[in-house]
Order: structure tokens, then C-alpha cells, then sequence
């Protein structure tokens, strides 16, 4: 089987959502063959490739143009449909980042091919077996592929660890440069988060504060946590419709699904939409002074507690011993595919 | 302005999903249905538009059984002029659906702009404003939070991962995917809820828009449930010892900081 792997990049950096690809079980070398597919990395493109084969590669397709230097679907698209016709993968994996999501539907419509998006399960050892969550993560669903043509797939970001980097693992690399009309959209201008913290969607720890906190304000014992244990500030809906927080900080079914390794629930009861937006985290730890919280019904580990008086104690006693930094926030973000 | 909005009726949020005997789907009875919340926000902005464009139609589309034509007469309560639905299964896939659309579309008139919602929350695919506008032959831009309206074209703010945004310009006509911050969907009235259910709804057979079961790439089977989780563990104690033992275990036992 020949699977093709989207390298995602932003900064001179690969996005570590993408180097997790490489982590799903991609088969036996012998049996399937995995290149990787690098467009518009531009001067970073050589290093890239390295890194794409010391991931597992064996072969990087380099592609640049001008139009490509930065991203677009279309242009971005073009690019990637191209070089699917002509090696013809049967499986072609991205990550199911923003980038992703946005292109990866575009590409299935210029092939005229099937797209099962955001599997947080996926093994390629013996054929295709792709499964999904569904109703935000209420239920599972395996996806069945209808018909010929490549299998695109779209991998949920933290499903997979990363395979350490080998060094020893040689790739070959080929170079293309190609004609891409201008695309109709154009990015216009790039808004840096500013943030200090990851953000909620990456995060590979997450800490989220409910409408009991009381008021924006408040939610500095939140990120006075969080901050000290690396984490990104998630908010419920409440919260946000309260006005406490802004919209991107929402977890839940209609805000941002997250899977960390650690979910800190403080003073969250535990809406259903709520808990759908993160019940696929690794762990995860509640916080309320409801025993009774629905909340506590998917937590590993609970604390029954005041949060004013708890979040303090919880910040002074991981700072005690510093939190090591975190991977994750870098490179994730960027103007590459 | 021949403005379109594309939804699809969806389990509530608060709903329990059970699945069906089979297991290859949900079991339908007891759901409430709504409008995908991404969709409501598509509703607004293209009602927006409206009022600011004289001359200009708001017409709903939906891919859906008849049971969809609640979601529409909600869109028709909320103030869009037309609402057809495309009479398609509950489980088209976004291949289907959206062929559908765009097949639609164009049959009720060429399309100034067409919004949908950047996900439905039922299946998430995430999948059917590129799809559709490919279709029809126009630029997307997806995951929208503001945007501004010029001569001809339209600026897009839009998630560009890692918390960051980006703006986008695109040339009009164009397919824009709505999320979260885009707006605040109006509520529908009591008195326009009751006004809509006298509003005709027109219905477009899959065969009138050349669609079939051969149009579609995926299926979803084998639903199953989470597995239940292991009790919670609590940690009792003063605050100071709970708050100890936490970190303990995130640092030592989870190993994550």
C-alpha cells in the first residue's frame, strides 16, 4: 500500500500534529511504502525533509512556487492534487488541525475522493481501519470507504504519539517546482495570538474554569495555575456566555473538542455538550464543591473543594517544583501546509 | 442579492445518544432535534446581509428526511424568505449532501453568497462548504468569525491554528463556513414560529437533483458507546493535603508536569 503523509509546517517548523501521523501504525516497511509531501517549505524544505525522514519517510516530495509560499487551499490544493495523480498513494493521512480541516475537504473535492475526517483511531497494517468520533465524541463510528480512488484521511491531533526522531533513517528527497495559478482567496494579514499560554486545542494540558468562578477577574486563579503547570485556559460555555472568557477558549460540542493528555475541570458541573468537548482527554481531574456534579461521572481523579481556596494551593504547590516546559505550543501555528 | 444558507437538522447538544439494535446508526425515537449551532450562526449573518442589501433573498437549504422540515420552518421563523428541503437519507454523506446543494442550487438561481456552518455537530465532518464549492465552482472560506463586506469581495477573519487568526479576502460569489463569534443567532418569536408553519416548504427529489446512493465515498458503521469509565477517585483531606496530593499525582504517577 502507498500512503502519502501531508507535512504540515509553519515557522521553519513541522507541526507536531503531523509528526504524530507518523506514529499511527503505518504497517511493516516491506509492505507499505510512506513518503511525505512537502509544499511551499520553501528554504526551510531541505531540513524539513530530513526531519520528515528521521520520522520514518522514505521518500519527501519537495514542491514550491511562489504561489505557494504561503497557504491557500486552492493554491495549496492544486499542488497536492497534482502530485497525488501522479503517485497515485492509496492513502493520503493529514492532521486534523485548522489547516487540515480546511484543506484536506478541498483536496477531496478535486479528486473526486472519500474523506474521513478527524479518526482518533486508524491502523494501515492490514488495509484501512478508521474510526471516529461521533455526536462529539457521544459515540464511536468506524468509517466504511465506498468505491475506488485515494482514502483521505484526516488524524485527530494527540490520538498518536510521535515516534522518536532516528537519525539513522536515510530519506530521499526530490525536488519539483510547479506552476500554481494565484489563487482566488488571499491571506491578507496574520494575527499572532499574542497568547503567553497554548492554545486549548493543543494543549497537552488543559485547565478550565466554569461560570462559578464568578467573573472574569476570577479567572486569574485559573491561569495562575495553569500557567505554572504549562497549561492552556479552556472555558465552559457558560463562562463564555457569561462574558468571563472569549470565544476561542470554549470546550464543549459547539466550541473547541479537545484530547489532552490532562483535563482540569474547576467548578465545570458537567453539561452533556460540555463533557462531549473533552471526554477523550487522557485524564482527567475535577474540581467542585458539588460531590454530586455530573462532572465527577467521567473524572479520574476528583477534588471536592472551594476553588478561591484550592486554586492557590494547587498553583503555590506546583511551583514549588517547577513544571518542566511542555512541548507542543511552537510550530504548531504557521502559514505552511 | 441571491443570498443561500445551507443547514442540517441535529441531535440536540443535551441529547443521550442510544444506539440502534444494529449498531450501524442512532436510535432516532426521543432525539430533539435542532439546528446545528454553527448553521443557526450561517442563518444570522445571511439575514444580516439581507437587511443591509435591498432586493435581496434569504433562501434555506437542507439535506434531510422530513423530519428536516422543522429545522427549516425554524430558519423561516428566524425571517429567511424560502426554504427548500433536498430529500436525501439521514446518513448522506458530505459527498451526497453536498452534490445535493450545489445541484440545488443551482436549479433555484445562481448564488451572490452561500453560508453554512463550519461543522455539523452530529457527524463533525466538516466537510461540505469545500465540497460544495468546488461544486459550484467558488472560493471557501471556512472557520469565519467576522466578516467584513466590500465591493465585491468579502474579508474573512478565520482560526488559523494554534490560537492564531488570519484574514482572508475573497472574491464574490463565495461559499463562507461560520463558527462560534461570528454573531449571536436572533431567537425566533413565539408569533413567528407560529407564522412559519403556515410557510410553504418545497421539496427537491434526490433523481430531479441527479444524486444517488452511487454518489457516496463514506459510511458510518459499527457505533459504539464510550466505554464507561472507572469510578472517580477522590482525594479527601484539608485543602492543602488535596492540593499536595494532586500535583503528586499529575507529577508522579500521570507524569504530565
Amino acid at each position: 500500500m502507498k500512503i502519502l503523509i501531508i507535512a504540515e509546517h509553519g515557522n521553519g517548523e513541522l507541526n507536531p500534529a503531523t509528526c504524530e501521523l507518523f506514529g499511527v501504525p503505518l504497517g511493516p516497511r516491506g509492505k507499505n511504502e510512506v513518503h511525505a509531501v512537502l509544499v511551499g517549505a520553501g528554504e526551510h524544505g531541505g531540513r524539513l525533509a530530513e526531519r520528515l525522514g528521521h520520522c520514518g519517510a522514505v521518500h519527501v516530495h519537495r514542491i514550491d512556487a511562489p504561489a505557494l509560499a504561503g497557504y491557500s487551499a486552492e493554491a495549496h490544493g492544486e499542488a497536492f492534487e497534482r502530485h497525488i495523480r501522479e503517485w497515485a498513494p492509496d492513502v493520503v493521512l493529514a492532521a486534523h488541525t485548522p489547516r487540515g480541516r480546511d484543506l484536506m475537504p478541498h483536496l477531496a473535492a478535486r479528486l473526486d475522493a472519500a474523506l474521513a475526517a478527524d479518526c482518533h483511531q486508524l491502523s494501515l497494517e492490514d488495509g484501512v481501519q478508521a474510526r471516529r468520533p461521533v455526536f462529539a465524541g457521544k459515540a464511536v463510528a468506524e468509517v466504511s470507504f465506498v468505491g475506488d480512488g485515494p482514502r483521505l484521511i484526516t488524524v485527530r491531533p494527540r490520538a498518536f504519539t510521535a515516534p522518536a526522531p532516528d537519525p539513522g533513517l536515510s530519506v530521499q528527497v526530490t525536488e519539483s517546482a510547479v506552476e500554481v495559478p494565484e489563487p482566488r482567496t488571499k491571506l491578507k494579514e496574520t494575527i499572532a495570538a499574542g497568547a503567553t499560554r497554548p492554545d486549548v486545542s493543543e494543549a497537552s494540558i488543559v485547565v478550565t474554569g466554569g461560570r462559578s468562578l464568578g467573573s472574569a477577574e476570577n479567572f486569574r486563579f485559573i491561569e495562575a495555575f495553569a500557567d505554572r503547570i504549562g497549561a492552556a485556559v479552556g472555558s465552559s460555555r457558560a463562562a463564555v456566555d457569561a462574558g468571563y472568557r472569549p470565544y476561542r477558549d470554549q470546550v464543549g460540542q459547539t466550541g473547541k473538542v479537545v484530547s489532552p493528555d490532562v483535563y482540569v475541570a474547576c467548578g465545570v458541573s458537567g453539561a452533556i455538550q460540555h463533557l462531549a468537548g473533552m471526554r477523550t482527554s487522557k485524564h482527567i481531574v475535577a474540581i467542585n464543591t458539588d460531590r454530586e456534579a455530573p462532572i465527577f461521572q467521567v473524572a479520574d481523579y476528583g477534588i471536592v473543594a472551594d476553588l478561591f481556596e484550592i486554586l492557590p494551593l494547587l498553583a503555590k504547590e506546583a511551583g514549588d517544583h517547577p513544571a518542566s516546559t511542555h512541548p507542543g505550543e511552537n510550530g504548531r501555528n504557521g502559514g505552511g501546509a | 442579492m441571491n443570498i443561500y444558507v445551507c443547514i442540517k437538522q441535529v441531535p440536540d447538544t443535551t441529547t443521550r445518544i442510544r444506539l440502534r439494535d444494529d449498531g450501524d446508526g442512532i436510535d432516532e425515537s426521543d432525539i430533539k432535534w435542532i439546528i446545528s449551532p454553527h448553521d443557526e450562526l450561517a442563518i444570522e449573518e445571511a439575514l444580516q446581509v439581507r437587511e443591509r442589501t435591498p432586493e435581496s433573498t434569504v433562501t434555506a437549504l437542507t439535506a434531510g428526511p422530513a423530519r428536516a422540515d422543522d429545522a427549516l420552518r425554524m430558519a423561516l421563523a428566524m425571517g429567511v424568505d424560502r426554504a427548500v428541503r433536498l430529500d436525501l437519507p439521514g446518513d448522506a454523506d458530505p459527498a451526497m449532501n453536498a452534490k445535493a446543494l450545489a445541484a440545488a442550487i443551482g436549479k433555484v438561481g445562481p448564488a451572490d453568497i452561500v453560508f453554512t456552518g463550519k461543522e455539523a455537530i452530529d457527524d463533525g465532518a466538516a466537510q461540505v462548504g469545500h465540497l460544495l464549492a468546488f461544486h459550484l465552482g467558488l472560493p471557501a472560506v471556512t472557520a469565519v468569525n467576522r466578516v467584513e463586506y466590500g465591493d465585491g469581495k468579502i474579508l474573512c477573519r478565520r482560526d488559523a491554528g494554534g490560537g492564531n487568526l488570519e484574514t482572508i479576502e475573497a472574491p464574490l460569489p463565495a461559499v463562507v463556513a461560520a463558527q462560534v463569534g461570528l454573531n449571536q443567532p436572533r431567537y425566533a418569536t413565539a408569533f413567528n414560529i407560529i407564522k412559519a408553519r403556515k410557510k410553504p416548504i418545497d421539496t427537491m427529489a434526490m433523481t430531479d437533483l441527479g444524486v444517488s446512493e452511487s454518489d457516496r465515498k463514506t459510511r458510518l458503521i459499527h457505533f459504539h458507546l464510550p466505554p464507561p469509565k472507572q469510578p472517580c477517585r477522590f482525594i479527601d483531606g484539608p485543602p492543602a493535603d488535596q492540593a499536595r496530593e494532586l500535583i503528586r499525582v499529575l507529577r508522579e504517577e500521570i507524569k504530565a508536569i
